[in-house]
């Protein structure tokens, strides 16, 4: 009897004490997630992004901070697993107590981790391009939205520079993202009058290794008749495969090119790039993209990879797209917090409205009052023997994103406007 | 003059003397050079293909450097990078470069027809090889302007193959002519080619074509370049089904032995796979640091050393945890999970999370071309005869050596092999280790095609016991079998309905065929099947 007591008493007091050695919000730092799969599929994509948030992060620290206090990042990895990025964000959002999260990469991810974000009325930034479709206002977009990097791609892929490409095959991965922005993609090419029997759409499952057959059907449809250009939506390492194959067996980019969207200079480091070249990618920034702000931007990752002996950018430091939106993500948060001198999610919110930031891409960068999206230039590269690109095309200037598509016929009559969920 | 001079240098000569008579032959002039570096791409193919048409060897040279990105653009003119040093692109003098030089950028468009430039300046070149591989280069890329140099250097070819090749050539571009018997000659002429450009051409001439006569001539052309493409694509899905055969095939074989012959349903074996494709990795490695200039064979060291790794993992694990769980399935299977689990965590931790990079060695990058719309990678060649190579050394193994006899023995009867006088422990440990082994043998090869990390072996553990429950337990030739049947279906399917439903149709198939034959393709007969 004595003992039940004792232990149930001495139990009581350790549940006790675990809870109050729970840090405090109002403590000396401001706490901030990063939710990025650190491994699985996904991991040769995201990993990097987790090191441009500590970057930045020591970056705001080494200024003093945000509102006095230093930033204190909170990193988890969900393993390229989606139900697992929804457990972790309600950790970091209920446990860690952070102030927003700067994460997700596949749209999937988003997806999981988007009711814990509206439920819990937390702030996520995320910095990758995507398909539209959304527009919460718990979520900040620093990424491309379709119209900021899909339609303009087709554009110069059907323009005489790009090949004046009048069929074209839409291979991606089998989830939403690529799926949407085929549909996307689809409605457009309609509307420019190329005919459904010109259009090849096919998919394969997250981590699939073997594009044998697929470019063998890609090479076949290419000789049915006009030039044939390939739209690739595929995501991860199984990008690392498909472009080996691509180069054995001898598919030119002055043949059939292929343009990519989530491939970057990142995503081709582990592969030979000489039979690659002349292949493309739609991004709103590449790391040859000359302007003062861009070298300092890539001066700062390499030391700071170098110093912090980052596997493979600490030989060759590589930046690309989402690591400038990451960027441009995290120091807009900042300006916010400060601006509206709180980090309470609401009035953040309405602080991000219309802010600015000189972006590495040689712009200035700015999130658009309304949308929760950035307006961002478009480039479309080319693949050089060294795995850089060689900037081909882009736009005047920043382009302002458009998430309910207007090639979606159910999007009649949805502005984009972040709707306020009723409570 | 020896004859044969006679009949190649008179026409030619003859050639050069017309145009000299048509058009005054310019050295490539700065001017020229200029407009050709820079500018609108409308503009540079139009100043490229004007001197093309004069057919200037001085040309090339130029061509091939804006091919090389070694060409710089100033004020007008361009310059040609050597050795550090800038010289002028036209006349070749040295000069000194300008500070405001930008590099010159050609997008694919432009790639495109630099690349056919230099392929026609290369059709009048004394090399049979250089002409052979220009008139291959030109295949795709034929148009109205290069219609007099190709008639040309088909008049000056004396090699009959070559000369056939340059009269399709010529047909391609004929068939735009504006004169219908022509593309009726062309239209016939085009009926011999085989390559997928042909087809193409083909069929964009048929739907533009409003002759009665041409295009019936075109339809006929057509079905026959079809029919020949036809065989190039059966080859093909024949050539992809055995390639994943043969991957299948490599690491079931492991699995044949430990689960086939002995019993244990092994679920590391994926892991085992890994631990082989990160021995091919650290020796990758080596080779790379130390001794770079034998990195083309470093495949030649991986090979036993992704092995012997394997098998060593293998031995520890059977001495360790699976000695004592002989004959008891289920505890197998959980303790070789949880082990599977140990090995990609320890991986983890000694390499980090995210996939390493194995390079292919030179020799193994690259294609082969059969056919011309048939490229056999040689990557994928390497692994077809590899896993050939490990079948036959384990066909051997078991079948010729004392421990295959040992091993034969102890798993169709174990106490009377004991009785006989075997060491059974033994000969479990080394038959584990071998079948271990072999798996790393696979992951060996499978670090040259696709990527390398810690959950590589869960991609395969579902494939690889499959393919030993479908070809039947204790039987090499039904993994064979089961193996490449597996693979060409898969690619037959996946070229019909798409890598997703290929892979969810192959294993409703195998559902099915299990359930009408649970004892799989090649039964052994006899009670000791069920041990």
């Amino acid at each position: 009897m004595h003992r039940r007591h004792a232990l149930k008493a001495a139990s009581a007091a350790l549940a006790l004490s675990g809870l109050l050695s729970l840090p405090a919000l109002g403590a000396d730092t401001i706490k901030v997630g990063v939710l990025h799969s650190l491994s699985g599929t996904m991991a040769i994509s995201e990993t990097v992004l987790k090191d441009t948030v500590l970057m930045a992060i020591d970056e705001i620290n080494a200024k003093g901070g945000v509102l006095g206090k230093k930033l204190e990042p909170v990193v988890v990895d969900p393993a390229s697993n989606w139900p697992l990025f929804a457990e972790k964000a309600r950790q970091l959002i209920s446990q860690d107590k952070v102030a927003a999260v700067f994460g997700c990469w596949t749209s999937v991810s988003r997806k999981s981790v988007l009711p814990v974000f509206e439920e819990l009325n937390s702030l996520l930034f995320y910095p990758v391009q995507y398909e539209g479709e959304e527009l919460s206002k718990n979520v900040f977009y620093t990424g491309a939205a379709p119209n900021q990097q899909a339609i303009p791609a087709v554009e110069y892929l059907m323009s005489k520079d790009g090949g004046s490409a009048k069929r074209f095959v839409l291979l991606g991965t089998d989830y939403v993202y690529p799926r949407t922005t085929n549909k996307i993609l689809r409605a457009f090419l309609k509307s420019k009058g190329i005919a459904e029997a010109d259009i090849m759409e096919d998919y394969t499952p997250f981590g699939h290794a073997d594009y044998q057959s697929i470019i063998a059907k890609i090479k076949k449809f290419a000789s049915e008749g006009k030039k044939t250009a390939v739209v690739s939506t595929i995501n991860g390492d199984s990008n690392v495969p498909f472009y080996k194959e691509l180069g054995n067996q001898g598919l030119k980019a002055t043949d059939v090119p292929v343009v990519a969207f989530s491939v970057g200079e990142e995503e081709l480091r582990g592969v030979d790039t000489k039979p690659l070249v002349g292949h493309l990618a739609a991004w709103n920034y590449f790391m040859s993209v000359k302007s003062p702000a861009n070298t300092e931007f890539i001066k700062k990752w390499s030391d700071y990879a170098k110093a912090k002996g980052i596997a493979g950018h600490k030989d060759k430091p590589i930046t690309n797209d989402p690591m400038e939106a990451t960027y441009i993500g995290i120091h807009m948060w900042k300006a916010a917090v400060e601006k509206a001198k709180s980090t309470d999610t609401d009035k953040v919110i309405a602080a991000m409205a219309g802010q600015t930031f000189p972006a590495p891409g040689g712009f200035t960068s700015t999130m658009d009052k309304e949308n929760h999206h950035l307006h961002k230039p478009v480039f479309i590269g080319e693949i050089k023997a060294d795995g850089q690109f060689n900037v081909v095309w882009k736009t005047k200037g920043p382009v302002v994103a458009d998430p309910w598509s207007d090639y979606i016929a159910e999007n009649k009559g949805k502005l984009n406007v972040a709707e306020v969920k009723k409570k | 003059m020896p004859p044969i001079v006679r009949r190649r240098l008179v026409p030619a000569l003859l050639c050069l003397l017309c145009l000299l008579c048509v058009r005054p032959a310019l050295a490539l002039t700065s001017e020229q050079a200029g407009r050709i570096a820079a500018g609108d791409s409308d503009e540079r193919i139009a100043a490229l293909n004007e001197v093309v048409a004069t057919g200037d060897a001085a040309l090339a040279p130029f061509v091939q450097a804006l091919l090389d990105d070694t060409v710089k653009t100033a004020g007008g003119k361009a310059y040609i990078m050597r050795d550090g040093k800038a010289v002028e692109a036209a006349g070749g003098a040295a000069a000194v470069l300008p500070a405001e030089a930008e590099d010159a950028v050609n997008n694919n468009r432009m790639r495109r027809e630099l690349e056919s430039a230099i392929a026609v300046l290369k059709l009048v070149s004394p090399d049979r090889a250089v002409r052979a591989r220009a008139i291959a280069e030109l295949k795709d890329q034929v148009d109205e302007g290069k219609l007099g140099l190709i008639e040309q250097a088909e008049a000056a070819e004396t090699d009959g193959e070559l000369k056939a090749a340059l009269n399709l050539l010529r047909a391609a571009v004929l068939i735009s002519s504006t004169d219908p018997a022509r593309r009726v000659a062309a239209a016939k002429a085009l009926s011999g080619a085989r390559s997928p450009a042909t087809r193409s051409l083909l069929l964009e001439k048929l739907q533009a074509e409003s002759e009665p006569s041409v295009k019936a001539a075109i339809q006929a052309a057509l079905d026959s370049v079809q029919g020949q493409l036809a065989w190039g694509e059966r080859l093909g899905v024949l050539f992809t089904g055995a390639s994943l055969g043969s991957i299948l095939l490599l690491v079931a074989l492991g699995l044949a032995i430990t689960y086939g012959l002995m019993g244990v349903i092994n679920m590391a074996h994926g892991e085992l796979m890994m631990i082989g494709a990160y021995a091919t990795y650290v020796v990758q490695n080596l080779f790379r640091s130390q001794w770079p200039a034998a990195f083309e064979f470093y495949i030649a060291v991986a090979v036993p050393v992704s092995f012997l790794a394997a098998a060593a993992v293998g031995a520890v694990l059977e001495r360790s945890v699976i000695r004592w769980l002989y004959g008891r399935p289920l505890e197998t299977l959980l303790a070789t999970w949880g082990i599977s689990l140990v090995l990609q965590q320890a991986v983890r931790s000694i390499f980090g999370a995210q996939n390493v990079g194995v390079e292919n060695p030179g020799w193994m990058s690259g294609g082969v071309q059969v056919l011309p719309n048939l490229v056999l990678p040689y990557n994928r060649l390497a692994i077809i005869g590899f896993a050939a190579l490990v079948l036959a050394g384990m066909a051997l193994v078991i079948a010729r050596t004392r421990l295959g006899l040992f091993v034969r023995g102890v798993t169709q009867n174990r106490r009377m092999a004991a009785c006989v006088g075997v060491d059974t422990a033994r000969v479990d440990t080394l038959a584990f280790s071998l079948g271990a082994g072999i798996a790393g043998l696979a992951g060996c090869a499978l670090s040259q095609v696709g990527n390398v990390g810690p959950d590589l072996g869960q991609g395969y553990i579902v494939d690889s016991f499959m393919v030993v429950v479908l070809g039947g337990v204790g039987q090499l030739a039904g993994t064979v079998v089961a193996a490449l049947g597996l693979g060409v279906l898969n690619k037959l399917l996946e070229g019909w309905a798409g890598a997703v439903l290929a892979k969810i149709m192959v294993l409703v198939i195998i559902v099915v065929f299990i359930q009408k034959r649970p004892q799989g393709l090649f039964a052994v007969k006899g009670r000791s099947a069920e041990a």
